[in-house]
């Protein structure tokens, strides 16, 4: 059965707060909350249930990743041509600790803008249903999935938590 | 054009219209700006032909000094770079809520002061066009860079550093465009909508984005005090006198961030000004970037005074002689200079009306820029000028050609710089925003001031 979808549009933080607590004691747990900036209190109440970002997976095999590359390119290539130079051995660690740091962070860096664009499902081509352009000035949504025939009890719990506006 | 605080408290609607005014068509003001800018630029570029067609001797480049005012122009743009990461990363995770107003413009400055540090090499190099060199590249011969050599990692330094920067700077960016996409029509709409990637600020998006943005603030925080102190191993690592010294690296961070800031006033305060942002960028944020300068002034100092007392502590002969020459021979004048910028001058700065005062807060980040672009003058050409044996000492003059290419470079770095406030959202949005108090249907107890920060 294709599910419906309830958008409740809020103006203050405390009204979107009370209408995901009470979907969710309701047992409407698949729901989107769109926010003009990151708001704390919303997060933790959404986030408790929900697993960690996964991005510092990312960050971190990236960082080894850098470093294994600093100084394999480093070691390996100082080995292709045994040159003394300034009076070092070919493979002189020190100075390929400064690759190896720089590569950490490049690596590792790319890899978290990977992970925001991955995770966060960026770039969407399409816009969602339920997004509405005053989401990035000073409103707050929620949006609602539940079946058709529960559409209206989502309905009249966002009026009732304070909802300016709701769409189905 | 209206100027000081509105007299309501700010909401989040008027930061989304405070920004929005900046990004429509300029006036006549900006586009005679630009036009200088422009003729400066090109005149830079007409310099660089020249010297590409006629030689490296058109720059003045000849013993000793083989590294002039290309190789000081580039120290001084990296350093002016470090600001910019500082108030956009260090700060973020000091959680200085001061720093949201100017992280934006900070940033900008950051990614295109690196760009036009990335040319000197390139522009010192002379057959630019062999630059990949420096890079590590298979090729059929198995020639790889010397990975020992400190202009080796200066390049991974550096690269990394813009990349880092540009990073960071679009991440910040993908919200606020998003929310000018929402509030404009037509073409200007579709180009924010390719850029803003379709962000709707949904909770699963947050939730990586703000992971996302303090792992990379959490990588640029070493990043930012490794790339300058890596460029200060570029001279510590020889042996010139006066160049190899352990001090380099927490030298040049300081200077770096020292230099950075009085930028960050020099492009803060006109923007303040003309796109009327009194409400944003207050006297406290300039009191704060002050005393900033005041404090890594001071710590610049003590670096000064400690790279005299180690030269004539040392006892050796050359690192006196060294000194003896920078502070009383042909470059004495600029070395006066440069403690006269750096030292003497933000003293002022602990005056807290002269904090507040953005004409003093003005004469002094000027100056300071040009006791800090001197600081690496002398370290390089009175140091190069005067080594080991008399028969190599030597003065530098410079040329009309290398002149107008370092004139040209600061038209590059402002026609970025203007081009990108009008036409990207310089104040950032997300973070003004997340700073002002959230709205609420029922006040709580106490002022409540949003999370995040």
């Amino acid at each position: 059965m294709a599910l419906a979808s309830v958008l409740g549009i809020f103006a203050h933080v405390d009204t979107t707060l009370q209408a995901i607590r009470e979907l969710r004691a309701k047992g409407f747990a698949d729901l989107t909350v769109y926010t003009p900036v990151p708001v704390e209190e919303i997060e933790e109440e959404i986030e408790h249930v929900r697993p960690l970002s996964k991005v510092r997976l990312f960050t971190v095999v990236g960082g080894v990743t850098g470093t294994a590359t600093g100084f394999f390119l480093t070691i390996w290539s100082s080995l292709k041509w045994g040159l003394v130079t300034g009076g070092k051995d070919p493979v002189s660690i020190p100075p390929f600790v400064i690759i190896g740091f720089e590569l950490t962070i490049l690596f590792g860096g790319l890899a978290t803008l990977l992970a925001v664009f991955l995770l966060g499902r960026l770039p969407r081509i399409r816009q969602s249903a339920t997004y509405d352009p005053r989401f990035t000035l000073d409103r707050f949504g929620v949006a609602v999935a539940c079946p058709p025939d529960r559409a209206q009890t989502v309905s009249a719990l966002l009026s009732a938590a304070g909802a300016e506006e709701v769409r189905r | 054009m209206s100027v000081g605080l509105p007299d309501r408290p700010v909401t989040w609607a008027d930061v989304n219209k405070d920004v929005e005014r900046t990004v429509s068509m300029p006036g006549n003001l900006y586009f005679g700006w630009m036009c200088i800018v422009a003729l400066t630029l090109f005149a830079g570029i007409v310099a660089w032909t020249y010297q590409i067609y006629t030689g490296m001797g058109a720059a003045g480049k000849r013993t000793p000094q083989m590294w002039a005012m290309y190789i000081t122009t580039f120290v001084f743009w990296i350093g002016i770079g470090h600001a910019g990461t500082l108030i956009s990363a260090v700060l973020y995770l000091f959680r200085a809520k001061w720093r949201t107003s100017i992280y934006r413009a900070a940033e900008a400055m950051t990614v295109f002061a690196v760009m036009t540090a990335g040319l000197f090499p390139l522009i010192h190099a002379g057959r630019m066009w062999f630059a990949y060199w420096l890079t590590p590249y298979p090729n059929q011969r198995y020639l790889w860079p010397n990975f020992k050599s400190p202009l080796v990692w200066d390049v991974f330094a550096i690269s990394t550093y813009l990349t880092i920067s540009v990073v960071f700077f679009i991440v910040g960016l993908i919200p606020d465009v998003a929310a000018l996409r929402d509030r404009s029509t037509g073409v200007k709409k579709k180009i924010f909508a390719v850029i803003a990637m379709g962000w709707e600020g949904s909770d699963v998006q947050w939730k990586h984005y703000r992971r996302g943005y303090g792992l990379l603030a959490a990588l640029a925080t070493p990043l930012v005090l490794s790339v300058h102190s890596v460029v200060s191993f570029d001279f510590a690592m020889a042996l010139v006198p006066g160049w190899h010294s352990t001090l380099f690296a927490p030298f040049f961070v300081d200077g770096a961030i020292f230099s950075g800031f009085a930028m960050v006033l020099i492009l803060v305060l006109p923007m303040r000004y003309y796109f009327n942002w009194y409400p944003y960028i207050t006297d406290k944020h300039l009191d704060a970037m002050a005393k900033l300068i005041l404090v890594t002034s001071l710590v610049l100092t003590y670096f000064y005074t400690c790279e005299v007392f180690t030269a004539w502590y040392s006892g050796d002969h050359f690192e006196r002689a060294s000194v003896f020459a920078k502070a009383t021979k042909q470059y004495a004048w600029a070395y006066w200079l440069m403690y006269f910028c750096n030292s003497v001058v933000p003293l002022v700065l602990f005056s807290k009306k002269a904090r507040i005062n953005t004409v003093v807060l003005y004469i002094v980040s000027i100056l300071v820029l040009i006791g800090m672009w001197f600081e690496r003058f002398n370290i390089i050409v009175p140091g190069l000028g005067h080594d080991f044996y008399p028969y190599t000492w030597g003065t530098y003059y410079p040329t009309i050609t290398d002149s107008t290419i370092i004139v040209g470079s600061f038209a590059w770095f402002f026609i970025l710089f203007l081009g990108f406030i009008r036409v990207m959202p310089s104040l950032s949005i997300v973070e003004v925003k997340e700073v002002l108090p959230h709205p609420l249907k029922h006040a709580v107890h106490g002022a409540h001031h949003g999370g995040g920060h």
